[in-house]
Protein backbone atom coordinates (compact mmCIF):
# COMPACT_ATOMS: atom_id res chain seq x y z
CA UNK A 1 0.00 0.00 0.00
CA UNK A 2 1.30 3.78 -0.79
CA UNK A 3 1.15 6.53 1.84
CA UNK A 4 -2.06 8.36 1.54
CA UNK A 5 -0.32 11.47 2.18
CA UNK A 6 2.55 11.60 -0.67
CA UNK A 7 1.42 8.56 -2.68
CA UNK A 8 5.06 7.69 -3.13
CA UNK A 9 6.42 5.72 -0.24
CA UNK A 10 5.36 2.59 1.19
CA UNK A 11 3.06 2.84 3.92
CA UNK A 12 4.20 0.96 7.29
CA UNK A 13 2.35 3.36 9.53
CA UNK A 14 -0.94 2.13 10.23
CA UNK A 15 -3.11 5.03 12.70
CA UNK A 16 -6.65 4.07 13.86
CA UNK A 17 -9.30 6.83 15.49
CA UNK A 18 -12.50 6.65 16.91
CA UNK A 19 -14.07 9.60 17.37
CA UNK A 20 -17.61 10.24 18.16
CA UNK A 21 -18.20 6.90 16.75
CA UNK A 22 -16.57 7.63 13.48
CA UNK A 23 -13.16 5.51 12.52
CA UNK A 24 -10.64 7.13 10.62
CA UNK A 25 -8.10 5.16 9.55
CA UNK A 26 -4.67 6.61 8.06
CA UNK A 27 -1.77 4.82 6.02
CA UNK A 28 1.16 6.82 5.99
CA UNK A 29 5.22 6.58 5.73
CA UNK A 30 6.86 6.87 8.28
CA UNK A 31 8.39 10.03 7.27
CA UNK A 32 4.60 11.69 6.64
CA UNK A 33 3.54 10.02 9.62
CA UNK A 34 5.85 12.13 11.75
CA UNK A 35 5.33 15.26 9.64
CA UNK A 36 1.32 14.71 10.76
CA UNK A 37 2.48 14.22 14.02
CA UNK A 38 0.46 11.12 14.16
CA UNK A 39 3.61 9.07 14.82
CA UNK A 40 3.18 8.95 19.31
CA UNK A 41 -0.34 7.48 18.95
CA UNK A 42 0.99 4.53 21.58
CA UNK A 43 -2.61 2.33 21.19
CA UNK A 44 -5.52 3.01 18.63
CA UNK A 45 -7.78 4.63 21.16
CA UNK A 46 -5.38 6.53 23.01
CA UNK A 47 -6.46 9.32 21.61
CA UNK A 48 -10.12 9.34 24.05
CA UNK A 49 -8.60 7.52 26.97
CA UNK A 50 -6.56 10.27 28.16
CA UNK A 51 -7.57 13.57 26.56
CA UNK A 52 -5.82 16.00 29.19
CA UNK A 53 -4.06 18.94 27.32
CA UNK A 54 -0.83 18.28 28.84
CA UNK A 55 -0.54 15.17 27.70
CA UNK A 56 -1.82 15.73 23.78
CA UNK A 57 0.34 18.87 23.88
CA UNK A 58 3.74 16.80 25.45
CA UNK A 59 3.40 14.18 22.71
CA UNK A 60 2.92 17.00 20.31
CA UNK A 61 6.71 18.29 21.41
CA UNK A 62 7.93 14.48 21.13
CA UNK A 63 7.06 13.91 18.52
CA UNK A 64 8.81 17.36 17.10
CA UNK A 65 12.21 15.55 18.41
CA UNK A 66 13.96 15.36 21.86
CA UNK A 67 15.54 18.59 21.63
CA UNK A 68 13.44 22.16 21.49
CA UNK A 69 12.49 22.73 18.02
CA UNK A 70 13.40 26.05 16.49
CA UNK A 71 10.25 27.76 15.81
CA UNK A 72 10.12 27.97 19.77
CA UNK A 73 12.43 30.57 19.83
CA UNK A 74 11.03 32.60 17.16
CA UNK A 75 7.18 32.53 17.06
CA UNK A 76 5.65 35.25 19.31
CA UNK A 77 2.07 36.82 18.84
CA UNK A 78 2.76 40.39 17.22
CA UNK A 79 -0.55 41.67 18.85
CA UNK A 80 -0.33 40.14 22.72
CA UNK A 81 2.96 39.20 22.92
CA UNK A 82 1.96 35.80 23.90
CA UNK A 83 5.01 32.92 22.54
CA UNK A 84 4.64 29.83 20.92
CA UNK A 85 6.87 28.26 24.07
CA UNK A 86 4.21 30.26 26.59
CA UNK A 87 1.60 28.35 24.98
CA UNK A 88 3.36 25.01 25.26
CA UNK A 89 3.77 25.43 28.79
CA UNK A 90 0.23 26.82 30.03
CA UNK A 91 -1.69 25.57 27.23
CA UNK A 92 -3.77 28.96 26.79
CA UNK A 93 -3.12 31.13 23.95
CA UNK A 94 -3.28 35.12 25.01
CA UNK A 95 -6.01 36.21 21.88
CA UNK A 96 -7.79 35.23 19.46
CA UNK A 97 -4.95 36.92 16.94
CA UNK A 98 -2.44 34.04 18.23
CA UNK A 99 -4.50 31.14 16.43
CA UNK A 100 -3.62 33.00 13.08
CA UNK A 101 0.05 33.66 14.34
CA UNK A 102 1.07 29.79 15.77
CA UNK A 103 -1.87 28.65 13.13
CA UNK A 104 1.00 26.15 11.13
CA UNK A 105 1.45 24.57 14.55
CA UNK A 106 -1.55 24.72 15.94
CA UNK A 107 -3.78 23.29 13.70
CA UNK A 108 -2.38 20.15 13.85
CA UNK A 109 -2.35 20.19 17.42
CA UNK A 110 -6.43 21.07 17.37
CA UNK A 111 -6.58 18.21 14.92
CA UNK A 112 -5.31 15.99 17.39
CA UNK A 113 -7.77 17.56 20.15
CA UNK A 114 -10.74 17.57 17.86
CA UNK A 115 -10.19 14.86 15.22
CA UNK A 116 -11.39 18.11 13.05
CA UNK A 117 -10.52 21.64 12.10
CA UNK A 118 -13.67 22.61 10.47
CA UNK A 119 -16.53 24.57 12.39
CA UNK A 120 -19.91 23.79 11.84
CA UNK A 121 -21.49 24.90 14.31
CA UNK A 122 -23.54 28.28 15.45
CA UNK A 123 -22.69 31.36 13.71
CA UNK A 124 -22.72 34.79 15.37
CA UNK A 125 -25.74 36.23 14.05
CA UNK A 126 -24.72 39.35 12.59
CA UNK A 127 -21.77 38.24 10.45
CA UNK A 128 -23.92 35.15 9.48
CA UNK A 129 -25.24 35.98 6.56
CA UNK A 130 -21.44 36.27 5.18
CA UNK A 131 -20.27 33.35 6.96
CA UNK A 132 -22.81 31.32 5.81
CA UNK A 133 -22.21 32.01 2.11
CA UNK A 134 -18.57 31.14 2.74
CA UNK A 135 -19.20 28.04 4.37
CA UNK A 136 -21.18 26.87 1.08
CA UNK A 137 -18.56 28.11 -1.68
CA UNK A 138 -15.93 25.49 1.02
CA UNK A 139 -18.73 22.80 0.30
CA UNK A 140 -18.94 23.58 -3.34
CA UNK A 141 -15.04 23.38 -3.63
CA UNK A 142 -15.36 20.19 -2.25
CA UNK A 143 -17.66 18.84 -4.72
CA UNK A 144 -16.47 20.69 -7.72
CA UNK A 145 -12.42 18.74 -6.55
CA UNK A 146 -14.99 15.49 -6.57
CA UNK A 147 -16.58 16.28 -9.98
CA UNK A 148 -13.64 16.85 -11.65
CA UNK A 149 -12.10 13.60 -10.04
CA UNK A 150 -15.30 11.46 -11.19
CA UNK A 151 -14.54 13.38 -14.98
CA UNK A 152 -18.16 14.79 -14.21
CA UNK A 153 -17.14 17.85 -16.25
CA UNK A 154 -20.54 19.49 -17.10
CA UNK A 155 -21.45 19.34 -13.56
CA UNK A 156 -18.05 20.92 -12.27
CA UNK A 157 -18.63 23.28 -14.55
CA UNK A 158 -22.02 24.13 -13.12
CA UNK A 159 -20.93 24.11 -9.55
CA UNK A 160 -18.19 26.25 -10.88
CA UNK A 161 -20.84 29.05 -12.07
CA UNK A 162 -22.37 28.67 -8.77
CA UNK A 163 -19.39 29.48 -6.87
CA UNK A 164 -18.65 32.63 -9.04
CA UNK A 165 -22.07 33.80 -8.34
CA UNK A 166 -21.46 33.63 -4.63
CA UNK A 167 -18.35 34.89 -4.54
CA UNK A 168 -19.46 37.45 -6.42
CA UNK A 169 -22.47 38.21 -3.92
CA UNK A 170 -19.28 38.07 -1.16
CA UNK A 171 -17.77 40.90 -2.68
CA UNK A 172 -20.89 42.85 -2.93
CA UNK A 173 -21.66 42.66 0.54
CA UNK A 174 -18.37 43.75 1.95
CA UNK A 175 -18.05 46.49 -0.03
CA UNK A 176 -21.65 47.30 1.38
CA UNK A 177 -19.69 46.90 4.60
CA UNK B 1 -36.03 28.51 52.62
CA UNK B 2 -32.75 28.93 50.37
CA UNK B 3 -34.06 29.61 46.71
CA UNK B 4 -31.24 28.98 45.08
CA UNK B 5 -31.37 24.78 46.80
CA UNK B 6 -35.37 24.35 46.50
CA UNK B 7 -35.68 21.76 43.09
CA UNK B 8 -32.18 22.38 42.14
CA UNK B 9 -31.92 18.42 41.15
CA UNK B 10 -34.47 16.07 39.30
CA UNK B 11 -35.66 13.52 41.18
CA UNK B 12 -34.70 10.32 39.23
CA UNK B 13 -30.97 9.16 37.87
CA UNK B 14 -30.72 12.10 36.20
CA UNK B 15 -30.01 15.18 38.74
CA UNK B 16 -29.40 18.17 36.60
CA UNK B 17 -28.55 19.05 32.78
CA UNK B 18 -25.96 21.82 32.12
CA UNK B 19 -24.61 23.86 29.25
CA UNK B 20 -21.71 25.72 29.44
CA UNK B 21 -20.71 28.34 26.37
CA UNK B 22 -17.32 29.51 26.09
CA UNK B 23 -17.39 33.07 24.20
CA UNK B 24 -14.33 35.71 23.64
CA UNK B 25 -14.53 39.36 22.60
CA UNK B 26 -13.28 40.66 19.81
CA UNK B 27 -9.72 42.35 19.68
CA UNK B 28 -9.12 41.96 23.20
CA UNK B 29 -6.71 39.75 25.06
CA UNK B 30 -7.39 36.94 26.82
CA UNK B 31 -8.41 37.17 30.55
CA UNK B 32 -4.66 36.09 31.40
CA UNK B 33 -3.31 38.45 29.39
CA UNK B 34 -5.59 41.44 30.63
CA UNK B 35 -4.96 44.18 32.62
CA UNK B 36 -7.14 45.41 35.80
CA UNK B 37 -8.50 47.99 33.74
CA UNK B 38 -9.44 45.58 30.87
CA UNK B 39 -11.19 43.37 33.34
CA UNK B 40 -12.97 45.93 35.10
CA UNK B 41 -14.43 47.39 31.53
CA UNK B 42 -15.17 43.71 29.96
CA UNK B 43 -17.19 43.17 33.55
CA UNK B 44 -19.67 46.04 33.02
CA UNK B 45 -19.06 45.76 28.96
CA UNK B 46 -20.96 42.26 29.53
CA UNK B 47 -23.24 43.06 32.23
CA UNK B 48 -25.06 45.85 30.56
CA UNK B 49 -25.51 43.65 27.37
CA UNK B 50 -28.01 41.43 29.88
CA UNK B 51 -29.06 44.04 32.39
CA UNK B 52 -29.38 47.38 29.79
CA UNK B 53 -31.31 45.29 27.18
CA UNK B 54 -34.71 45.26 25.77
CA UNK B 55 -35.38 41.61 26.95
CA UNK B 56 -38.16 41.12 29.11
CA UNK B 57 -35.31 38.93 31.77
CA UNK B 58 -33.43 41.92 31.97
CA UNK B 59 -34.28 42.65 35.08
CA UNK B 60 -34.15 38.75 36.65
CA UNK B 61 -29.87 39.54 36.92
CA UNK B 62 -28.06 40.52 39.28
CA UNK B 63 -24.38 41.27 39.06
CA UNK B 64 -22.40 39.93 41.89
CA UNK B 65 -18.55 40.76 41.79
CA UNK B 66 -16.74 38.38 43.63
CA UNK B 67 -14.44 40.26 45.64
CA UNK B 68 -17.53 41.92 46.88
CA UNK B 69 -18.87 38.68 48.69
CA UNK B 70 -16.94 36.94 51.26
CA UNK B 71 -14.97 33.70 51.16
CA UNK B 72 -17.57 31.35 52.39
CA UNK B 73 -20.29 33.28 49.71
CA UNK B 74 -17.71 32.34 47.13
CA UNK B 75 -17.27 28.88 48.05
CA UNK B 76 -20.79 28.24 48.50
CA UNK B 77 -21.41 29.81 44.77
CA UNK B 78 -18.57 26.62 43.78
CA UNK B 79 -20.50 23.75 46.06
CA UNK B 80 -24.12 25.13 44.08
CA UNK B 81 -21.93 25.11 40.26
CA UNK B 82 -23.21 28.47 40.07
CA UNK B 83 -19.43 29.43 39.63
CA UNK B 84 -15.80 27.76 38.66
CA UNK B 85 -13.55 26.90 40.40
CA UNK B 86 -11.65 29.62 38.20
CA UNK B 87 -13.74 32.44 38.89
CA UNK B 88 -13.53 31.63 42.72
CA UNK B 89 -9.29 31.68 42.57
CA UNK B 90 -9.40 34.61 40.76
CA UNK B 91 -12.19 36.41 42.81
CA UNK B 92 -10.10 39.93 42.63
CA UNK B 93 -11.16 40.31 38.75
CA UNK B 94 -14.03 38.22 38.17
CA UNK B 95 -17.98 38.56 38.39
CA UNK B 96 -20.93 36.29 37.77
CA UNK B 97 -24.29 37.09 36.35
CA UNK B 98 -27.19 35.06 37.82
CA UNK B 99 -30.85 35.22 37.37
CA UNK B 100 -33.48 34.98 40.13
CA UNK B 101 -34.12 31.28 39.67
CA UNK B 102 -30.26 30.31 39.58
CA UNK B 103 -30.99 28.39 36.25
CA UNK B 104 -28.21 30.65 34.32
CA UNK B 105 -25.01 32.10 35.71
CA UNK B 106 -22.81 34.36 33.33
CA UNK B 107 -19.19 33.98 34.62
CA UNK B 108 -17.20 36.55 33.26
CA UNK B 109 -13.30 36.90 33.33
CA UNK B 110 -13.50 33.33 33.60
CA UNK B 111 -10.89 31.30 31.70
CA UNK B 112 -12.63 32.52 28.43
CA UNK B 113 -13.92 36.26 28.93
CA UNK B 114 -17.53 34.68 28.89
CA UNK B 115 -18.70 31.51 30.14
CA UNK B 116 -22.44 31.42 30.23
CA UNK B 117 -24.23 28.49 31.87
CA UNK B 118 -27.60 27.10 32.14
CA UNK B 119 -28.51 24.27 34.74
CA UNK B 120 -31.94 22.49 34.91
CA UNK B 121 -33.06 20.14 37.10
CA UNK B 122 -33.52 16.47 35.34
CA UNK B 123 -32.75 15.43 31.85
CA UNK B 124 -33.49 18.35 29.99
CA UNK B 125 -30.29 19.26 28.21
CA UNK B 126 -32.25 20.39 24.62
CA UNK B 127 -34.11 22.58 26.03
CA UNK B 128 -30.90 24.33 28.93
CA UNK B 129 -29.16 24.36 25.08
CA UNK B 130 -32.01 26.30 23.53
CA UNK B 131 -32.22 28.91 26.46
CA UNK B 132 -28.44 29.18 26.34
CA UNK B 133 -28.08 29.49 23.22
CA UNK B 134 -30.70 33.01 23.09
CA UNK B 135 -28.87 34.43 25.79
CA UNK B 136 -26.21 34.14 23.56
CA UNK B 137 -27.61 35.94 20.97
CA UNK B 138 -28.93 38.43 23.35
CA UNK B 139 -25.02 39.20 24.90
CA UNK B 140 -23.91 39.63 20.52
CA UNK B 141 -26.40 42.50 20.09
CA UNK B 142 -23.88 44.14 22.11
CA UNK B 143 -20.60 42.37 21.67
CA UNK B 144 -18.80 41.13 19.05
CA UNK B 145 -17.06 37.74 19.30
CA UNK B 146 -14.17 36.31 18.98
CA UNK B 147 -14.77 34.01 15.80
CA UNK B 148 -12.65 32.28 13.19
CA UNK B 149 -14.57 30.92 10.00
CA UNK B 150 -12.85 28.21 10.26
CA UNK B 151 -12.27 27.01 13.63
CA UNK B 152 -15.71 28.98 15.15
CA UNK B 153 -15.60 30.88 18.20
CA UNK B 154 -12.32 31.38 19.61
CA UNK B 155 -11.40 30.17 23.21
CA UNK B 156 -8.07 30.77 25.22
CA UNK B 157 -7.36 26.94 25.31
CA UNK B 158 -7.78 25.20 22.33
CA UNK B 159 -9.86 22.20 23.89
CA UNK B 160 -13.28 24.28 23.79
CA UNK B 161 -12.69 26.09 20.27
CA UNK B 162 -15.41 25.59 17.81
CA UNK B 163 -18.65 25.44 19.23
CA UNK B 164 -17.41 26.55 22.66
CA UNK B 165 -20.16 24.17 24.32
CA UNK B 166 -19.68 21.97 26.91
CA UNK B 167 -23.28 19.85 27.77
CA UNK B 168 -23.34 17.83 30.75
CA UNK B 169 -25.21 15.69 32.69
CA UNK B 170 -25.38 14.64 36.30
CA UNK B 171 -26.24 11.21 37.09
CA UNK B 172 -26.69 9.20 40.34
CA UNK B 173 -25.52 6.06 39.87
CA UNK B 174 -24.94 4.26 42.86
CA UNK B 175 -25.91 0.87 41.43
CA UNK B 176 -23.13 1.01 38.54
CA UNK B 177 -20.67 2.41 41.79
CA UNK B 178 -21.40 -0.62 43.94
CA UNK B 179 -21.25 -3.39 41.44
CA UNK B 180 -18.00 -1.67 40.00
CA UNK B 181 -19.47 -1.44 36.14
CA UNK B 182 -19.18 2.23 36.43
CA UNK B 183 -15.24 1.54 35.36
CA UNK B 184 -16.25 -0.36 32.28
CA UNK B 185 -18.80 1.89 31.35
CA UNK B 186 -15.38 4.74 31.85
CA UNK B 187 -13.32 2.68 29.58
CA UNK B 188 -16.11 2.96 26.64
CA UNK B 189 -17.77 6.36 26.61
CA UNK B 190 -13.64 7.48 26.51
CA UNK B 191 -13.94 6.28 23.22
CA UNK B 192 -16.62 7.99 21.70
CA UNK B 193 -15.15 11.57 22.51
CA UNK B 194 -17.74 11.91 26.35
CA UNK B 195 -16.07 11.76 29.80
CA UNK B 196 -16.98 11.04 33.13
CA UNK B 197 -16.27 12.20 36.31
CA UNK B 198 -17.09 12.18 39.83
CA UNK B 199 -18.83 15.44 41.33
CA UNK B 200 -17.86 15.72 44.81
CA UNK B 201 -14.43 14.35 45.81
CA UNK B 202 -11.07 13.67 44.04
CA UNK B 203 -10.78 11.56 40.95
CA UNK B 204 -12.56 8.70 39.99
CA UNK B 205 -13.89 7.91 44.46
CA UNK B 206 -17.01 9.83 43.42
CA UNK B 207 -18.46 10.69 46.58
CA UNK B 208 -22.67 10.59 47.11
CA UNK B 209 -22.26 8.09 43.46
CA UNK B 210 -22.98 11.69 41.18
CA UNK B 211 -21.04 11.85 38.39
CA UNK B 212 -20.66 14.32 35.04
CA UNK B 213 -21.19 12.92 31.79
CA UNK B 214 -19.82 15.78 29.42
CA UNK B 215 -18.72 15.68 25.86
CA UNK B 216 -14.74 16.24 25.02
CA UNK B 217 -14.86 17.62 21.75
CA UNK B 218 -16.23 21.02 20.71
CA UNK B 219 -15.08 21.54 16.94
CA UNK B 220 -16.17 19.69 13.76
CA UNK B 221 -19.69 18.63 15.18
CA UNK B 222 -23.05 20.81 15.45
CA UNK B 223 -24.43 22.01 18.51
CA UNK B 224 -27.15 19.72 17.46
CA UNK B 225 -24.68 16.44 16.61
CA UNK B 226 -22.57 17.33 20.15
CA UNK B 227 -26.19 17.24 22.74
CA UNK B 228 -27.42 13.96 20.67
CA UNK B 229 -24.16 12.33 20.94
CA UNK B 230 -24.17 13.21 24.39
CA UNK B 231 -27.75 12.29 25.19
CA UNK B 232 -27.21 9.08 23.53
CA UNK B 233 -24.51 8.07 25.95
CA UNK B 234 -26.83 9.21 28.77
CA UNK B 235 -29.54 7.39 28.25
CA UNK B 236 -27.45 4.31 28.26
CA UNK B 237 -25.86 4.76 31.22
CA UNK B 238 -29.36 5.58 32.50
CA UNK B 239 -30.74 2.18 31.39
CA UNK B 240 -27.40 0.19 32.72
CA UNK B 241 -28.17 1.74 36.45
CA UNK B 242 -32.10 0.51 35.85
CA UNK B 243 -30.60 -3.38 34.54
CA UNK B 244 -28.06 -3.43 37.60
CA UNK B 245 -30.46 -2.19 39.86
CA UNK B 246 -33.17 -4.76 38.96
CA UNK B 247 -30.72 -7.38 39.23
CA UNK B 248 -29.20 -6.19 42.69
CA UNK B 249 -33.45 -6.24 44.14
CA UNK B 250 -33.84 -9.64 42.57
CA UNK B 251 -30.47 -11.74 43.24
CA UNK B 252 -30.03 -9.87 46.84
CA UNK B 253 -33.19 -7.85 47.51
CA UNK B 254 -33.18 -7.97 51.16
CA UNK B 255 -29.04 -6.67 51.63
CA UNK B 256 -29.91 -4.34 49.42
CA UNK B 257 -33.11 -3.12 51.43
CA UNK B 258 -31.14 -3.41 54.62
CA UNK B 259 -28.06 -1.73 53.17
CA UNK B 260 -30.68 1.38 52.56
CA UNK B 261 -32.98 1.53 55.50
CA UNK B 262 -29.40 1.72 58.18
CA UNK B 263 -28.19 4.00 56.10
CA UNK B 264 -31.55 5.97 56.75
CA UNK B 265 -30.98 4.81 59.98
CA UNK B 266 -27.79 6.27 60.73
CA UNK B 267 -28.77 9.57 59.01
CA UNK B 268 -32.03 9.96 61.85
CA UNK B 269 -29.69 9.10 64.27
CA UNK B 270 -25.89 10.09 63.99
CA UNK B 271 -24.40 13.07 65.84
CA UNK B 272 -21.23 13.17 63.64
CA UNK B 273 -21.36 13.24 59.91
CA UNK B 274 -18.22 14.03 57.30
CA UNK B 275 -18.93 15.39 54.28
CA UNK B 276 -18.40 11.77 52.52
CA UNK B 277 -20.08 9.24 54.78
CA UNK B 278 -23.18 11.83 54.86
CA UNK B 279 -23.09 12.07 50.99
CA UNK B 280 -22.99 8.34 50.69
CA UNK B 281 -25.54 7.77 52.97
CA UNK B 282 -27.41 10.36 51.13
CA UNK B 283 -26.82 8.74 47.93
CA UNK B 284 -28.22 5.02 49.54
CA UNK B 285 -31.39 6.50 50.69
CA UNK B 286 -31.82 8.24 47.37
CA UNK B 287 -31.73 5.11 45.68
CA UNK B 288 -34.20 3.88 48.52
CA UNK B 289 -36.95 6.34 47.29
CA UNK B 290 -35.92 6.46 43.31
CA UNK B 291 -36.42 2.69 43.45
CA UNK B 292 -39.82 3.04 45.46
CA UNK B 293 -38.27 1.60 49.01
CA UNK B 294 -38.64 4.24 50.82
CA UNK B 295 -42.08 5.86 50.06
CA UNK B 296 -42.36 8.52 52.81
CA UNK B 297 -39.50 10.50 52.49
CA UNK B 298 -39.74 13.67 49.33
CA UNK B 299 -36.70 12.87 47.35
CA UNK B 300 -36.74 16.59 47.31
CA UNK B 301 -35.78 16.75 50.68
CA UNK B 302 -33.10 14.42 50.26
CA UNK B 303 -31.63 16.36 47.15
CA UNK B 304 -31.75 19.82 49.10
CA UNK B 305 -29.67 18.10 51.74
CA UNK B 306 -27.33 16.98 49.38
CA UNK B 307 -26.37 20.79 48.62
CA UNK B 308 -26.85 21.97 52.17
CA UNK B 309 -24.15 19.58 53.59
CA UNK B 310 -21.54 20.81 51.35
CA UNK B 311 -18.68 22.44 53.66
CA UNK B 312 -18.86 26.19 53.01
CA UNK B 313 -22.77 26.16 52.70
CA UNK B 314 -23.69 24.73 55.80
CA UNK B 315 -21.36 27.57 57.21
CA UNK B 316 -23.85 30.22 55.16
CA UNK B 317 -26.79 28.19 56.65
CA UNK B 318 -25.05 28.03 60.35
CA UNK B 319 -24.32 32.01 59.97
CA UNK B 320 -20.51 31.83 61.07
CA UNK B 321 -17.34 30.14 60.49
CA UNK B 322 -16.88 26.40 61.85
CA UNK B 323 -13.95 24.00 62.68
CA UNK B 324 -14.36 20.85 60.86
CA UNK B 325 -15.61 19.34 64.05
CA UNK B 326 -18.45 21.55 64.61
CA UNK B 327 -19.26 20.81 60.86
CA UNK B 328 -19.77 17.59 61.54
CA UNK B 329 -22.00 18.15 64.59
CA UNK B 330 -23.92 20.69 62.48
CA UNK B 331 -24.28 18.90 59.48
CA UNK B 332 -26.04 15.47 61.80
CA UNK B 333 -28.47 17.77 62.75
CA UNK B 334 -29.56 19.33 60.21
CA UNK B 335 -30.06 16.26 58.64
CA UNK B 336 -30.92 14.59 61.45
CA UNK B 337 -34.29 17.51 61.72
CA UNK B 338 -34.76 17.48 58.31
CA UNK B 339 -35.53 13.77 57.38
CA UNK B 340 -36.66 12.58 61.26
ZN1 LIG C 1 4.39 9.61 2.55
ZN1 LIG D 1 -2.02 36.70 20.72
Amino acid sequence: MLCQSCNQKEANVHITKIINGVKTELHLCEDCAKQKNEFNFSSPFSFGSDLSFQNILDGFVEVMGGSKPQYFEEEKCSVCGTTFEDFRRTGFVGCGNCYKEFNKNIVPLIRRIHGNIHHTGKLPRRAAGLLKLKRRINNLKEELKMAVNNEEYEKAAKIRDEIKELEAKIKDQETRG
Amino acid sequence: MDKSVENMFGTDIVLTSRIRIARNLENMPFPHKMTNEQTRKLINEVASSIIDSNSAIAHTFDLIKLKDINQLERLSLVEKHLISMDLFKNYDKTAVLLNSDRTVSIMINEEDHIRLQVIYPGLKIKEAYEYASRLDDLIEEKITYAFDSKLGYLTSCPTNIGTGLRASVMLHLPALTITKNINNILNTVTQVGITIRGIYGEGSNAMGNIYQISNQVTLGLSEEDIINNLLAVVNKIILQEKRTRGIMLEKQGMELEDDIYRSLGVLKYARVLSASECLNLLSKVRMGIEMGIIKDIDINKINELIVKVQPATLQIIEGRELDSRTRDITRAKIVRKSIS
